[in-house]
């Protein structure tokens, strides 16, 4: 799912949401039939919400990779730490991981000294070891120079391949267009449509997907 | 002069004890000063104002005071109020009442510099609490406080000296003594500047290290 949206729209607000990094006033959030953020109606304290975050991975603008920790530490550490597997077992699916990003030769250094494109391809890494059932991206590719967004946008699309659940905030018509099953576009905090891709690229329904449309696809 | 080096050398005993306890001060002053200062710190930060602000003026009011002001209001002021200590508890006291007040800003400092986006990732990632702390947030401040604490740590040695003003046995002290009872001022004083130095040195390569730690995880 791609959701979509001028600026200061509220994408990332929603995506937040979902696993409560911000706490939505109204409403509820699902994951597999639970209510996300409360138990019997009482809202979760943080260390209640963890469990539950555990379960989506979340790619950032700005990576957010842990600088005290190499790529390698960066992957396992909340498998080890959150999810208590055994460091040997997490070792080796890290290594797989960065493999299939394409990263695995950059494992024992620090995030500082990598791309950008590499820094996210590691933070895709990092959310896929927790084995989530849900990965949200949070404008992935946003802070990365032109030529080095396509890797990522490569290693995304592998993953929508896997059959992975994805909501991704982004600003990449293009991907959105051929990786999305669906798009939802907001503007000024709120949700206006809804639509497959093919529906929403070339006859979008309301007035505010049109102009955006208008101004953003050249 | 050599005549005065071979009666400091002598008296090596003297030296060795003073500098004993200016180490054993100093170390007491490190650790006991750097937990309160966290404290403190959180105080400084804390969200209501009435206890921020307090502890901001009564911080602020510390660090403008000279040392060894602090340690006469303590040794001999506070008995005019009815409050006795001996000289080592005063001594002691001193030293972490004053460095706390630090220590307390250096680690205040630290927190506001620890990334929020690392935090922010470190919840996503189902952290929380003492474990959030323990291996997101910590790592950071430890590689942002160590110099200015490592620094702290050689004003706190160099603020033991005082303490010979109450008769503490410390370094300086030491020195001082050997050289009033032998008439022996150059080589004694040099023999104590030396051994503050090798001290000094120690702590610096401990701080050096650990900011090339800091800088190759950084950039």
């Amino acid at each position: 799912m791609c959701i979509l949206g001028p600026s200061g729209s509220g994408k990332s607000t929603l995506l937040r949401c979902i696993n409560f990094l911000e706490a939505p006033d109204e409403g509820e959030v699902f994951l597999r039939g639970e209510r996300v953020g409360f138990k019997d109606a009482v809202p979760q304290k943080e260390r209640d919400l963890g469990s539950t975050r555990a379960r989506m991975g979340m790619v950032f603008q700005h990576f957010n990779l842990w600088p005290h920790l190499t790529v390698l530490g960066n992957v396992i550490e909340s498998p080890v730490h959150v999810l208590r597997r055994p460091r040997a077992d997490s070792l080796e699916k890290a290594k797989g991981l960065l493999a299939m990003v394409g990263v695995a030769d950059k494992m024992h250094v620090y995030p500082h000294t990598l791309s950008g494109g590499q820094k996210q391809r590691v933070a895709i890494a990092r959310a896929l070891a927790m084995e989530p059932e849900v990965l949200l991206f949070d404008e992935p590719t946003s802070a990365l120079d032109p030529e080095i967004v396509g890797e990522v946008l490569a290693v995304m699309r592998k993953l929508v391949n896997d059959g992975r659940t994805m909501i991704v905030v982004t600003h990449e018509m293009a991907f959105a267009r051929d990786a999305g099953d669906t798009i939802v576009f907001m503007d000024a905090g709120a949700v206006v449509e809804t639509a497959p891709p093919e529906e929403f690229f070339t006859r979008p329904r309301t007035e505010r997907a049109q102009q955006f449309l208008q101004r953003y696809m050249r | 002069m050599s005549h005065d080096l071979s009666i400091v050398l002598q008296h090596y005993t003297d030296f060795l004890f003073g500098l004993g306890n200016t180490l054993w001060l100093s170390a007491a002053t490190l650790i006991v000063g750097s937990l309160l200062g966290c404290v403190v710190a959180g105080l400084l930060l804390s969200p209501a104002r009435i206890v921020q602000r307090t502890t901001s003026i009564l911080v602020d009011g510390l660090r403008c005071v000279p040392f060894l002001l602090l340690v006469y209001l303590i040794y001999y002021g506070l008995p005019q109020l009815g409050i006795r200590f001996d000289r080592w508890t005063a001594g002691l006291s001193a030293l972490i009442i004053y460095h706390t007040a630090y220590f307390g800003e250096i680690i205040r400092g630290a927190w506001l510099n620890v990334s929020r986006d690392q935090v922010e990732a470190g919840r996503a990632f189902g952290y929380s609490g003492l474990l959030l702390f323990r291996r997101i947030i910590l790592p950071q401040l430890f590689f942002s406080s160590a110099p200015l604490i490592g620094n702290q740590s050689i004003y706190i040695m160099k603020d033991t000296a005082f303490l010979m003003i109450i008769t503490i046995p410390e370094l300086t002290f030491a020195a001082a003594s050997i050289q009033s009872t032998y008439f022996v001022p150059f080589a004694s004083f040099l023999a104590a500047v030396l051994l503050y130095w090798i001290v000094t040195l120690a702590i610096e390569r401990g701080v050096h290290r650990i900011e090339l730690a800091a800088e190759l995880r950084r950039a």
